[in-house]
């Protein structure tokens, strides 16, 4: 009986003293805090009345970049016009008649087109081959060649390239693109080439 | 009445007689030099006999390719008619060699009008041979050699020999000695190669990896002139045969088509640098010298006649490709071809009388002969693809060109009067373009 009693004591004991301490930590803990909310209020008062009245240096101008795809660059897209261009007045050959350097009103729209692409890009340098079909004679080919050559740079320069743009070599009959014998090779074949140097 | 008849028939036999066909002074032709194609001599060249006294098998296999060698050489000529060796009547191993052994009756049996016969030995690495020409009919020997050489040698000796035939037979030491140069694809680009007259020993003249075009031979046989491609422009290389030394008439444009003057060291080709393409006249180190065509519509192909007063060019200032003849000192040019709308590729006969040359008419070259006067050309060629590029042999006899009648161009040969026509050789790629050296 007596054992129990004490233990019964010493719990009321521990309880109270929980108790105790619990509610005064608090209490202590509702003051720290307000004092620490006042403290901060003090402060931004003070820091906003400080920053209002000084003049403003004009803060420095951010560059905010307008989000860009990820590709050619304005110089990319004019080098990629010109080299499409060129490629075009490569892939274009001026064609002749059997035996003859005359230019026919198709060739000269194609020479007409390729000035205008030499009339764009000033800097750029062409070699006119001269070519011919498989028949007759090497010798002569190679002479027909050359006239074909000349004519297209004659005409061109009477459009208003200059000259020293214009470079001519005749291939003759030994370069042509079509190995056939029959007249839709040999049409192919009456050509002058352009070569963008 | 007998009598009047006896005198009048008399009378007749030696009019007769008077005005039939004349024999030359010198006796009986054996080839007719007007007309040496028309009728073959036959010839038998039997094998030839070695005089060893037990014959191995290198005298037999000598033997055959001596007597092969020599028979195929006269054969190239078109002067003579083989006979077969199997219709020999002789029995190879014991036939005669000199005339007062040979029965020329068993020759002339069998057709032949003239005999070669051969008799050798070889003696560690020494070929020595006595070669005969005789006339059957005659029963008489008409020549008698005896060569000393390497036995590698053996091509020599028969080249000689059947110059000394020919040389007998006609006054004219044949082709023997000459070379055919050419232009071949087959490494991938056109290059100019050479070989003997009947197509024998083909050898690489350039190796430029460029398009090569248009040999020519110097008159002295020691410089080829040609176009290549090398630096990337037709220029104009003049190469010497042996030593290879080289000089370039480099102008911009074209230099094309060399052309040598016989005798000197000069040539003519078309340079258009001035702006026309005109032929010049060049030293053979390709200095200009004079220019030879003058506002001509694109003058080319130039060809001299052998005294080298005149050249034959092509122009197409009539309005299609047609030749004309130049003479230098005047300066003055005549049309020469009048039939047909495509006449190029002239090349005039060291006989100074005909000009073969390339024409074409309905999409296919053939060779044409014409003489001076421009009359009545005569086609060579027929049906047989395009045939072009006309070169005559340096004794006139022969003419080289390109033929695709087989399919790819190869290099043929035929005689002047346009028969025994046939192919060279044959190297991979295709072959054009021939030039028979003097």
């Amino acid at each position: 009986m007596k054992k129990k009693m004490w233990i019964v004591l010493a719990l009321l004991c521990v309880i109270s003293v929980f108790l105790f301490t619990a509610s005064c930590s608090k209490q202590s803990v509702k003051a720290d805090l307000q004092d620490v909310k006042d403290a901060a209020a003090k402060q931004e008062s003070a820091s906003v009345a400080a920053a209002a009245p000084a003049p403003a240096p004009a803060p420095a101008p951010v560059v905010m970049k307008t989000p860009v795809p990820v590709g050619p660059s304005a110089e990319e897209i004019a080098a990629k016009e010109k080299s499409l261009a060129l490629k075009a007045m490569a892939n274009e050959d001026v064609y002749f008649d059997y035996d003859s350097a005359v230019l026919s009103a198709a060739a000269q729209g194609v020479l007409k087109n390729k000035s205008i692409i030499l009339g764009k890009y000033s800097g750029v340098s062409v070699k006119i081959e001269g070519h011919c079909d498989e028949r007759g004679t090497n010798e002569y080919n190679l002479a027909l060649g050359e006239r074909r050559a000349e004519s297209a740079k004659s005409f061109l320069v009477k459009l208003g390239v200059n000259p020293s743009r214009l470079k001519t070599i005749s291939y003759g009959e030994e370069k042509p693109v079509d190995a056939g014998h029959d007249e839709s090779a040999w049409s192919k074949n009456r050509r002058a080439h352009f070569v963008a140097e | 009445m007998t009598y009047f008849r006896i005198i009048f028939i008399a009378f007749i036999t030696f009019i007769i007689s008077l005005t039939g066909p004349a024999e030359s002074l010198a006796g009986y032709d054996y080839i007719d030099i007007n007309s040496p194609f028309l009728r073959k001599i036959p010839i038998a060249v039997p094998l030839f006999k070695s005089k060893a006294e037990s014959i191995n098998s290198s005298d037999m296999q000598m033997s055959l390719k001596a007597s092969d060698v020599l028979s195929g050489m006269l054969d190239f000529t078109g002067y003579f008619k083989m006979l077969d060796r199997q219709s020999f009547l002789e029995d190879p191993s014991k036939v005669e060699t000199t005339a007062t052994n040979i029965d020329f009756h068993n020759w002339t049996a069998v057709g032949a009008e003239l005999l070669v016969t051969g008799e050798f030995q070889i003696r560690g690495g020494v070929f020595e041979i006595e070669l005969r020409l005789f006339d059957t009919i005659k029963s008489s020997q008409l020549i008698g050699k005896k060569y000393t050489t390497g036995v590698n040698d053996l091509r020599d000796v028969m080249r000689r020999f059947s110059g000394e035939i020919v040389f007998y037979l006609t006054g004219n030491r044949g082709v023997f000695d000459s070379r055919i140069a050419f232009v071949s694809n087959g490494t991938g680009n056109k290059e100019i190669y050479t070989c003997e007259f009947d197509g024998v020993n083909i050898r690489p003249f350039t190796r430029n990896n460029a398009i090569t075009l248009f040999p020519a031979w110097s008159s002295d046989g020691q410089w080829i002139a040609y176009t290549s491609y090398l630096k990337k422009n037709p220029d104009l290389y003049v190469q010497n045969v042996k030593d290879g030394s080289i000089s370039v008439v480099a102008n911009k444009g074209i230099n094309i088509a060399p052309a040598w003057v016989p005798g000197k060291f000069e040539l003519a080709a078309t340079l258009s640098y001035s702006g026309d393409q005109d032929i010049y006249l060049l030293t053979g180190n390709g200095k200009v010298i004079k220019k030879l065509t003058n506002e001509w519509e694109s003058a080319v192909s130039p060809s001299w006649s052998p005294d080298g007063k005149k050249m034959a060019f092509v122009s197409s200032k009539a309005g299609t490709p047609q030749i004309y003849v130049l003479d230098i000192d005047s300066g003055h040019a005549e049309r020469l071809t009048f039939n047909g709308k495509y006449n190029t590729q002239p090349n005039w006969s060291p006989k100074g009388d005909k000009i073969a040359y390339s024409g074409m008419n309905g999409g296919k070259h053939n060779i044409y002969l014409i003489g001076l006067d421009g009359k009545d050309p005569v086609q060579l060629t027929h049906n047989g693809g395009d045939n072009e590029s006309p070169s005559w042999s340096p004794d006139g006899s022969l003419i080289a060109f390109s033929s695709t009648r087989e399919g790819p161009s190869r290099i043929y040969v035929m005689t002047s009067y346009g028969t025994d026509q046939r192919r060279l050789f044959a190297i991979s790629g295709e072959q054009a373009n021939p030039k028979w050296s003097p």
